[in-house]
């Protein structure tokens, strides 16, 4: 292996707020199959925070295992990370989150991550509405274990060595929407466009972010019998509205009629702008989104871009009325405070 | 509205203009490919291909302009470009013997005789090319040895009299007819002795006098730059004065600062009527007389010379400003100020000029209102339909890498004339291959990571001692440590990024991994103008002067653009393309003389 990128970068690359590069925000060099699709998520994810400015050291990349999961390894090599046992990235997210809920926690996980090994995980992560964004690379297959089918694979598909999935298949979008996800998403790791605003209000919104991404497993699973290839996913995307990233501080201008135009305030402030293509297209009815998601499947299509978004949701810590403070900034006092009050505590329970 | 196509890959033109440094260079010498033999150490291989395409490596090694240096992608991501010239020199400075990959000349000849007049640059290369195909070659120079104004004009301690000696040997060992010492007074006396075809190379051997009051006095307090230097260098003149004045500040004015200072004078000055910065000289140029202590004084235009007594004392200088209009062109203005140096030799390089007293009037040959011939720029063919000019004396002073290239140019039309072709309509071209330099998976055949060191200096003996010896070279060039470390720095600009639509699968692979965001893949088609592109680039501020790489429509409907301007051609793109639609492919052009255009 001899190559490396290069250190230099182009010479009139724009600087963000903190005056720092997207390269600022890269992290190691994939070692994923060229053209994997995760690699390109990478890059949509470097390209979201660079824009939102987001300070490196104020994130925490969590992942569990997987081609998915060794993304967080090639982006913002500044950031905390934790890459944990499979399928249990939820859990050990939930434990950091509960010490420090002032970072930003970026979740990577895959379709065996969140759909298979860890699909308990999954499900209990979005009813405690962990504020985080939670996002599944989705290409169908075990890639890391040359093809299986994973559980996201359509029912009927076959994979690169002609084996048939016979079982029905897991909609993550669909089980997120069920189990009270207050953002839900899907993108495809081909359509930057369309998946950096989506990234940049999943970092925005507080509560529990959720965004489905097809991406296409270019080794095992971009043959011509496959439902998440290249041509495939390109041949039968579709999408019901375009969402716009409007960050606080820009002017908000008008560019499209009233009434096909909705503009979204996120808790920071932010605008999220949706420019619906289907005058049906509603975001706030989780119900309606799950039943789209089903009707496009019937046609042979796929069904992207943001599904359901409720900005008002609470989210954990909310739920559970815990502390503001990130535990290590507390002081001894505040984590100690001696015995009359853990008399008092005790008391409460008699 | 001005619209794109794809760009048309099935000519050389886009890529060879990609290789910025080979594009610039007058006679398109392959820079990154005789660089990375040097980075093999094959010093021999490198030292021929630059032959075939300069003729003379050693002393362009040294002394060439290097209009490739400034042209270098090495400087579009760091301030300074590849050593490209001190190189050149190390292929020279390390050659083996290379007798063996010298041109065959045939011993029976085509029976076409050439006259070539002056044994500079520009001749000695049609000389060279011609007489591998049978030409007899004959040779007249008014001096007595060979080199023109790089043995009379450039001093030895930048050019060493064995360099030029090795390398005009080897071409007038090929079988030159050389007269030297004879200097032609008539061309229609030539025109009548039986020659086929007539070269002039006579360069622009007038240096330029300033008729400033008392001129018609100075007598001899005042000589030209190219003259005094070619008396020096003939040994004609081996002291100068204590006080010397050089007026000018282009590399003639450089060349006698320096050559004054070896000589004998103790206090040099150069007066310029320009800027430091906008002085004509090459940098380095600048660098070095500074370093030997000459004292370069911008800003100051001669206004007289000045007697006293009628004794010669000095030049008055009106200090002045350069002032640019809109349009660029500069103004001087004078603050006011005067100054009068006092000295007792006046050096005037403040140009050259051609002249053809010898031509005469009636031989058809038509000369322009500077009294240069008027030549067709392609071919080098006069109005006169047997008689061609090249280097200087065609078209001005300018320097040795333009007057190979027109030497070639010329060639290659004599060539064509002898064989009753028309030199202009009936040129050959040069056929190219793009060669493919994938040896693997991860694999190239070129190196392709990127060396992020900075430019070497080159080693150069010491400054107190280089202005006591007239004849020691003061650079050293670089030993075989620097040398590979500098021929590292080169980006191999012509190992290019081919990209193949039929085979994208528009994964986007290659656009994330390029670390100069060189690639788009955009909405657009031969409706679109540069611009509709360019504003949809992750960086939207390009290079107007740089060429866009456009593919035809991919499968979604979209198109691929690259902009070739920062490409690093460090094969990520390749290295990352699932499909082989991008690779690296190195650009192989087989006459490199014939893309002189």
């Amino acid at each position: 292996m001899s190559f490396q990128k290069s250190t230099f970068h182009h010479p009139r690359l724009k600087v963000n707020d903190l005056g720092l590069t997207y390269r600022d925000y890269e992290g190691a060099l994939s070692t994923l199959c060229a053209g994997c699709g995760h690699d390109s998520i990478t890059s949509a994810i470097i390209q979201a925070c660079y824009e939102l400015s987001i300070e490196p050291h104020k994130v925490a990349k969590m992942s569990g295992i997987g081609c998915s999961s060794k993304a967080p390894n090639y982006f913002m090599s500044k950031a905390h990370g934790f890459n944990s046992v499979h399928g249990r990235m939820p859990s050990v997210t939930t434990g950091a989150n509960m010490a420090n809920q002032a970072l930003l926690y970026l979740a990577m996980s895959g379709d065996g991550d969140s759909a298979s090994i860890g699909f308990g995980q999954f499900a209990h992560v979005v009813r405690r509405q962990l504020n985080m964004v939670y996002m599944v690379a989705n290409n169908g297959v075990y890639g890391l274990t040359k093809g299986q089918l994973a559980a996201t694979a359509d029912k009927g598909v076959k994979n690169k060595a002609g084996e048939i999935s016979l079982f029905n298949d897991i909609d993550l979008c669909s089980m997120a929407l069920q189990l009270g996800a207050s953002f839900v998403a899907r993108s495809f790791s081909g359509d930057k466009k369309q998946l950096v605003p989506l990234l940049k209000a999943a970092m925005s919104h507080r509560g529990f972010a959720f965004i489905d991404i097809i991406s296409p497993c270019v080794t095992f699973n971009n043959h011509p019998a496959s439902t998440r290839s290249y041509d495939y996913v390109h041949d039968h995307i579709t999408t019901a509205a375009v969402t716009d990233f409007i960050p606080i501080k820009t002017e908000i201008t008008t560019d499209c009629n009233v009434g096909d135009c909705e503009d979204i305030c996120l808790h920071d402030g932010s605008i999220m702008r949706i420019k619906k293509l289907d005058s049906e297209y509603d975001t706030r009815n989780a119900h309606k989104a799950i039943m789209d998601i089903e009707e496009h499947k019937k046609k042979g299509e796929i069904l992207t871009g943001l599904l359901y978004f409720k900005p008002t949701a609470s989210h954990f810590h909310e739920i559970n009325n815990t502390c503001d403070t990130p535990l290590n900034q507390l002081t001894q006092d505040a984590l100690c405070p001696g015995a009359r009050i853990l008399s008092g505590i005790n008391d409460s329970f008699r | 509205m001005l619209t794109l196509k794809k760009t048309d890959t099935r000519h050389y033109q886009h890529f060879l203009k990609v290789v910025d440094c080979q594009h610039a260079c007058p006679a398109h010498t392959p820079v990154p490919e005789y660089i990375r033999l040097i980075a093999e150490k094959r010093y021999t291989d490198a030292y021929m291909l630059n032959w075939q395409s300069n003729v003379f490596p050693g002393i362009l090694g040294r002394v060439c302009d290097r209009p490739c240096e400034p042209a270098c992608r090495r400087t579009r991501v760091e301030e300074k470009p590849v050593a490209i010239c001190r190189l050149k020199r190390v292929a020279a400075d390390n050659k083996g013997d290379i007798s063996a990959y010298l041109p065959i000349i045939p011993t029976e000849k085509n029976g076409k005789r050439i006259a070539l007049i002056g044994a500079g640059p520009a001749s000695l290369t049609v000389a060279r090319d011609l007489l591998p195909l049978g030409y007899e070659v004959v040779l007249f120079e008014r001096d007595a040895k060979a080199g023109g104004m790089m043995r009379s004009q450039i001093p030895a301690f930048r050019l060493p009299e064995t360099v030029l000696d090795e390398e005009l040997a080897l071409i007038i060992d090929m079988g030159v007819e050389c007269h030297f010492g004879e200097e032609i007074t008539s061309l229609d006396k030539l025109l009548h002795a039986n020659f086929d075809a007539i070269f002039i190379g006579t360069g622009a051997p007038n240096g330029r006098w300033l008729k400033i009051p008392n001129h018609e006095k100075v007598a001899k307090h005042v000589d030209t730059g190219i003259s005094w230097l070619a008396n020096v260098s003939f040994e004609h003149i081996d002291s100068a004065p204590k006080r010397v004045v050089i007026l000018g500040g282009g590399n003639t004015a450089m060349d006698c600062c320096r050559t004054a200072k070896r000589l004998g004078a103790v206090d040099v000055k150069v007066l310029v009527r320009s800027s430091f910065a906008a002085m004509k000289a090459s940098p380095w140029e600048k660098e070095d007389a500074a370093a030997e202590g000459i004292e370069i004084m911008p800003n100051y235009t001669p206004t007289e010379y000045v007697f006293k007594d009628d004794k010669f004392i000095g030049v008055n200088f009106d200090q002045v400003k350069s002032v640019y209009d809109k349009a660029g062109n500069r103004k001087l203005t004078t603050t006011g100020k005067t100054l009068l140096v006092e000295c007792d030799l006046v050096l005037v390089a403040v140009g050259q000029d051609t002249v053809f007293p010898w031509i005469e009037g009636d031989l058809g040959i038509k000369f322009n209102e500077w009294q240069q011939p008027i030549v067709d720029p392609m071919s080098l063919q006069s109005s006169l339909n047997k008689v061609f000019f090249g280097g200087d004396a065609a078209f001005g002073p300018k320097n040795i890498i333009t007057a190979v290239a027109n030497g070639h140019q010329a060639a290659i039309s004599i060539d064509l004339f002898c064989a009753d072709k028309d030199p202009l309509t009936e040129r050959p071209d040069s056929s190219f291959n793009l060669v493919s330099q994938k040896m693997g998976i991860h694999e190239w055949s070129y190196q392709s990571n990127i060396d992020h060191q900075a430019r070497n200096l080159v080693p150069h003996i010491d400054w107190q001692q280089a202005v006591k010896e007239l004849t020691a070279e003061v650079e050293l060039g670089f030993d075989e440590r620097l040398a590979l470390e500098e021929a590292h720095r080169c980006l191999n600009c012509d190992v290019h990024t081919v990209f193949t639509e039929s085979t994208c699968i528009e994964c986007s692979a290659c656009e994330d991994v390029c670390p100069m965001d060189c690639i788009n893949f955009i909405e657009g088609d031969e409706n679109s103008s540069r611009n509709d592109l360019v504003q949809q680039f992750h960086v939207k501020d390009v290079n107007p002067e740089q060429d866009l790489l456009i593919s035809d429509k991919l499968k979604t409907g979209h198109i691929m653009v690259k902009d070739e301007d920062v490409c690093l051609h460090c094969g990520l793109c390749a290295e990352r393309c699932p499909t082989g639609a991008w690779d690296m492919k190195k650009l192989v052009i087989d006459n490199i003389g014939a893309t002189i255009k």
